[in-house]
């Protein structure tokens, strides 16, 4: 077996991080969570506010042997917690008016356990986000009896660990701190609320009770309450079906890998067709080299960027050509093919007529300020055909208007949950199973033994008819496949991918 | 004080029912090698081997369980030949791994049978008396047991195997009793040790419907329910049938009955309190059928004879804690009945058993080490759980006194280890039943493949006599042959010289695949080959059996691959659950009843969820480093 990812902690032991962005910032969210957690904040600030309340407070190194300034009397927590999110320069400004032997002046949140987002004792220290300060303030904390810095993804644990969340929650939270744009956000808080894990619940149970009654004719058969006939058998095999058809419907659905790491979106075309050129105009930066000379491009370069909220992430591709028999560019070419396969969206530079066949494609008239329109244009009609000068910056307002419309269709609309990989994997893995217990796995559709095997049909007075036994099976199968959804099964090498995806403190 | 023991022995069983026939003799069948002295306490010789519900050995999941002993050379398969009266595949139209076998045995030669397998089973000595107490060194450790006129009966393991008499009470209508069976005294003074040791105890409930005196029903207006035709026997050991084959007769309950017994709940100490404990959802009383399923309007009722030469009927479908007067009411309401005759009235029993998770998978307690338990007493219920259990708690007994490897069967092995691995993780919260649904690997769990499954394990731990030996042997040399054959494909030539037609597909098939397709061409296939037309119609079925699930078989061994995984994982046998962070106190309580010994265990656990086997395995690692 793998290690675990980080070192198993001892379950006395009270964590803390930084949970906000690398300082200098405005201000710095510290976490403490664990049995010490009240005690160490108690220390810190002297004294414990009111659960659930934004207090402010000067914080102390209570090693420090300095002259005790007692706490200022505290003034209207929402006006400050307003003048600590101010600005950057609050932080340098803070340091200097912190009073003397003081770390800081800051909010103070305390949030008793069980009912925490860990499921353990729980404090947060909103502070100014300078670098002294921050440094400061962790020294204290990793001096207290009982603490230590926490380790990836760790807080995240020790809520799936106090059952406070389930793994399909987890993974929208390990999303949602990567969030970075607003349909990211809004999707990741869908799953972190439990979407998906409700949706596996009401499946759980269906499945449940398809396997139920199937279970009870093969082991109540003799019991005349059970009506062991083909009827039921084909009420269960629809009440299947029903399942199956909504696991089609959810792996039909957009990725989330989409949602993540953002659209992919291929720029190509043929060399010097000014693809790097446009990319930088998307980009409004020099992302790629451009110059004149063809084939600068060799390697794929990937530019994520937001538009209007939405992620994408535009590469840069080799120029598709003949090929001069140069080995860097002919790789440089096949993977340029390979990226413009996989990509969501293509945007070919080149000739109409020389467009590879892509499923949602625009072609681009580019350098519409040097050469005048191919002819070969009016022949066929796509997805959507701009004329455009990244240099004039002709058409550039209509591409990216096109590109958030298309988005939007790719993307899982609102209150839709889009499902990742593990998900789509786990899914169709029971929708196989499902399948395989209606139809037979080994010969096809019948109940064995009654085919004839010169015509390839049963035989009279031998309707065909499904198995219960490998019905029962396939339900088994299935179960299990959306266990791993939630996490009931296998849940070792899944977990271990999960945290490795977490950084501190979140 | 020491005492002074009167008789020496190695394994001591406590109770000759079927759990305690089995532990006696698989003990002394595995230790007779090497010497070791068996003991079978009993109240009453005579009655070992009493069928004390319904005549019948076998059914869904069940008949399983009895060929699986059978495999270990063990009592219940043959003695159910013995008295075999009446035949029944369930789930005969059903795949093979689902199908049990059944029959009905006349009661007193299935008794006589077991006796006469005890009694002539070397290195078994029977001792009549009651076991009161547990006879234990100055330290603690069991050492024999006492017995009720102060004789004490010394041994190294005892297998406590004593049914319902464990605390029993027996009810019917108003009127409560102590003891286990009727007219039998219940073994309440040992239940009282038990309790007085701390091992964790509950209490169940079970019932049994009254006897019929079979001259008094009019079974000429009554459906019949013959005796499947065919030769399958029980035991692999039986050469065939031995008695004649009698029917099973059908009525049912009408909805005058129902209204009369509605009528009477209160005088039924279910319902009116008397008894708290928790029967079998699966095989409820008459009163909880008509109670808790209030829309249906007759229920069936199987007569069963009880044997060749008797008269006594068993109504099977009615167990009930009714007074006598209201059970002979209904009775006389239902077709075929009207003039009927109580032979013995049915009551309910409500007994004591020991929370089975506070045992190892050997069946021994953890607590008090050579103390082993099997049968009722861990919470089931059925002649062949309590079989399958004894046959274990015997073996083991053995194998610890021997110093040898404790046999433990696995959840794919065999139905036996799926039951003792719900034991001792789960627990019961109703008296535990096998059925085939508990098995995830049943399809390669077959009643018919018992014998293959596990024969091997039991000639390498000596549990099968000289002759079974011989033609296990022999079977296994067919087998292995009848397989290649099998496996050998059928070409056009061949199918020519039959005159059979090719297959419209094309593809070449071996013989097995010809026969798991097309059955009818596939046997005059058969019916061509010399070897195979000689082969025992039993094998050719099995090969075939595991062909047809072949590609699921395969499936499993690849999550069973995966799952090895967390069985390789061993927990420390020291874990303080209540000090895992995480941990719900449900499953605190949970894991610590079952103490699972690996993570895989700990994953079967009910409701055990991932971020709770996470918490034990960081916690059980960080304690191991």
């Amino acid at each position: 077996m793998t290690d675990m990812i980080f070192a198993p902690s001892h379950n006395d032991a009270t964590i803390f991080a930084l949970s906000s962005g690398m300082p200098p910032a405005a201000i710095a969210v510290l976490r403490i969570s664990g049995p010490q957690a009240g005690a160490a904040l108690a220390a810190l600030a002297g004294r414990l506010p009111e659960p659930r309340r934004a207090t402010l407070a000067t914080l102390r190194d209570p090693t420090a042997a300095l002259a005790c300034e007692r706490e200022r009397p505290e003034g209207d927590t929402a006006a400050l917690a307003c003048a600590v999110a101010c600005d950057g320069g609050s932080a340098r400004k803070a340091e200097r008016e912190k009073p003397e032997g003081a770390l800081d002046r800051a909010l103070i949140l305390w949030f008793p356990g069980p009912a925490t987002a860990t499921g353990e004792d729980l404090a947060e220290i909103h502070a100014h986000g300078g670098r002294a300060i921050v440094r400061a303030i962790e020294a204290a904390l990793a001096a207290q009896p009982g603490l230590r810095r926490a380790q990836p993804g760790e807080f995240t644990r020790r809520a799936l660990d106090n059952g406070r969340i389930d793994l399909a929650e987890a993974e929208g939270l390990a999303d949602l701190l990567e969030a970075e744009t607003e349909g990211q956000r809004r999707h990741a808080l869908a799953m972190a609320g439990g979407a998906l894990s409700r949706a596996v619940g009401d499946w759980q149970q269906r499945l449940l009770l398809a396997s139920a009654r199937i279970e009870a004719l093969l082991d109540f058969a003799d019991e005349d309450d059970v009506i062991a006939d083909d009827l039921e058998i084909q009420n269960i095999i629809n009440e299947i079906a029903g399942i199956s058809g909504e696991w089609r419907s959810w792996l039909a659905r957009p990725h989330a890998e989409r949602l993540r790491d953002g659209l992919s979106v291929a720029i190509a075309g043929p060399p010097n067709a000014g693809k790097s050129t446009l990319l930088n105009a998307l980009a409004e930066r020099e992302a790629a080299i451009t110059s004149p000379v063809a084939g600068t491009t060799r390697d794929i370069i990937e530019v994520p960027l937001a538009l209007s909220g939405i992620a994408f992430r535009f590469a840069d591709t080799a120029g598709l050509h003949a090929g001069t028999g140069d080995a860097i560019e002919s790789e440089g070419m096949a993977r340029a093919a390979d990226w413009i396969a996989h990509a969501d969206i293509l945007l070919w530079l080149g000739s109409p007529d020389t467009a590879p066949t892509h499923p949602v494609m625009c072609r681009i008239a580019a350098q519409a300020d040097r050469f005048s329109v191919d002819p070969a244009w009016s022949l066929t009609v796509t997805a959507c055909d701009i004329r455009l000068s990244a240099l004039s910056g002709e058409g550039m307002a209509d591409l990216r208007n096109w590109l958030v419309a298309t988005a939007e269709r790719l993307l899982p609309g609102e209150g839709e949950v889009a499902i990742n990989q593990r998900h789509r994997d786990a899914l169709a893995v029971a929708l196989v199973a499902l399948d395989e217990g209606c139809t037979g796995l080994s010969t096809g559709k019948a109940r064995d033994g009654c085919v004839d095997l010169s015509t390839g049909k049963a035989r009279e007075n031998d309707p065909l008819m499904t198995d219960p036994l490998i019905l029962a099976e396939g339900l088994r199968a299935a179960r299990i496949a959306i266990d791993r959804i939630t996490g009931r099964a296998g849940t070792e090498a899944m977990l271990d991918a999960l945290f490795g995806r977490f950084c501190v403190g979140k | 004080m020491v005492q002074h023991s009167d008789q020496h022995f190695d394994v001591i069983v406590v109770g000759g029912g079927h759990s305690g026939v089995e532990a006696a003799c698989a003990a002394a069948r595995v230790g007779m090698a090497d010497g070791l002295r068996v003991a079978m306490v009993s109240f009453d010789p005579a009655k070992i081997g009493a069928m004390s519900c319904n005549p019948a050995i076998g059914g869904l999941g069940k008949g399983h369980l009895v060929r699986e002993v059978d495999a270990f050379g063990g009592v219940i398969a043959r003695a159910a030949d013995a008295g075999a009266i009446h035949h029944r595949m369930l789930n005969a139209s059903k795949g093979a791994a689902v199908q049990g076998p059944r029959v009905q045995a006349d009661r007193k030669r299935f008794a006589a049978a077991v006796q006469r397998i005890v009694t002539t089973q070397a290195s078994l000595t029977v001792v009549t008396g009651e076991a009161v107490a547990l006879h234990t060194t100055p330290g603690g450790a069991v050492a024999g047991v006492v017995l009720g006129d102060g004789r004490i009966i010394a041994g190294g393991a005892v297998v406590l195997a004593t049914g319902t008499f464990l605390g029993g009470r027996l009810f019917r209508g108003e009127e409560v009793f102590e003891g286990g069976r009727v007219d039998e005294a219940g073994a309440t003074r040992l239940a009282q040790q038990l309790r007085h040791a701390q091992l964790p105890m509950a209490r169940l409930k079970t019932g049994t419907p009254p006897r019929l005196d079979g001259r008094t029903i009019d079974l000429a207006q009554l459906p019949q329910q013959p005796s499947d035709a065919g030769d399958w026997t029980m035991s692999a050991a039986t050469p065939g049938r031995m008695l004649p084959q009698i029917s099973c007769f059908i009525t049912r309950t009408t909805e005058a009955a129902h209204d009369l017994i509605r009528a009477n709940l209160h005088r039924s100490p279910m319902f009116t309190g008397a008894i708290g404990a928790r029967g079998p959802r699966y095989c409820p009383s008459i009163e909880d059928k008509i109670h808790r399923f209030a829309d249906r309007t007759s229920h069936q009722v199987f007569l069963e004879p009880e044997g060749l030469d008797t008269h006594i009927i068993y109504p099977n479908g009615i167990s009930t804690s009714l007074p006598a007067d209201v059970q002979l009411a209904m009775l006389r309401m239902m077709p075929g009945l009207a003039t009927v005759e109580i032979i013995v009235p049915g009551y309910a029993v409500e007994y004591d058993h020991i929370d089975p998770r506070a045992l190892d998978r050997t069946l021994m307690v953890r607590a008090l080490p050579g103390l082993y338990c099997a049968g009722q007493i861990n919470g089931t219920t059925g002649y062949e759980e309590a079989a399958a259990q004894g046959l274990v708690a015997g073996i083991n007994a053995a194998l610890c006194l021997l110093g040898r490897e404790p046999m433990i069967l696995d959840r794919w092995q065999s139905y036996i280890g799926v039951m003792i691995d719900d034991l001792v993780l789960q627990g019961v919260s109703e008296p535990y039943r096998m059925l085939t649904a508990r098995a995830e690997h049943r399809l390669r769990l077959r009643a018919d493949n018992a014998e293959t499954r596990l024969s091997p394990l039991a000639e390498r731990l000596g549990a099968l006599a000289g002759e079974r030996k011989i033609a296990l042997d022999h079977r296994t040399a067919t087998r292995a042959d009848a397989r290649v054959r099998l496996a050998a494909m059928v070409t056009p030539e061949r199918l020519r010289s039959l005159a059979i037609a090719p297959p419209a597909d094309g593809v070449m098939r071996c013989l097995g695949q010809w026969l798991v397709v097309d059955a009818a061409a596939g046997e005059r296939l058969v019916a061509a080959s010399l070897e195979l037309a000689a082969l025992s119609p039993a094998i050719l079925a099995e090969l075939v059996e595991d062909l047809r699930y072949a590609p699921y078989i395969a499936r499993h061994d690849a999550e069973l691959r995966a799952l090895a995984a967390n069985e390789r994982v061993a927990l420390d046998p020291a874990l303080d659950f209540a000090s895992v962070a995480g941990l719900s106190s449900e499953m605190i309580e949970r894991m610590s009843a079952a103490r699972p010994e690996t993570l895989g265990q700990a994953s079967r656990i009910a409701g055990v969820t991932p971020a709770g086997l996470t918490a034990i395995m960081i916690h059980s690692r960080n304690r191991a480093a």
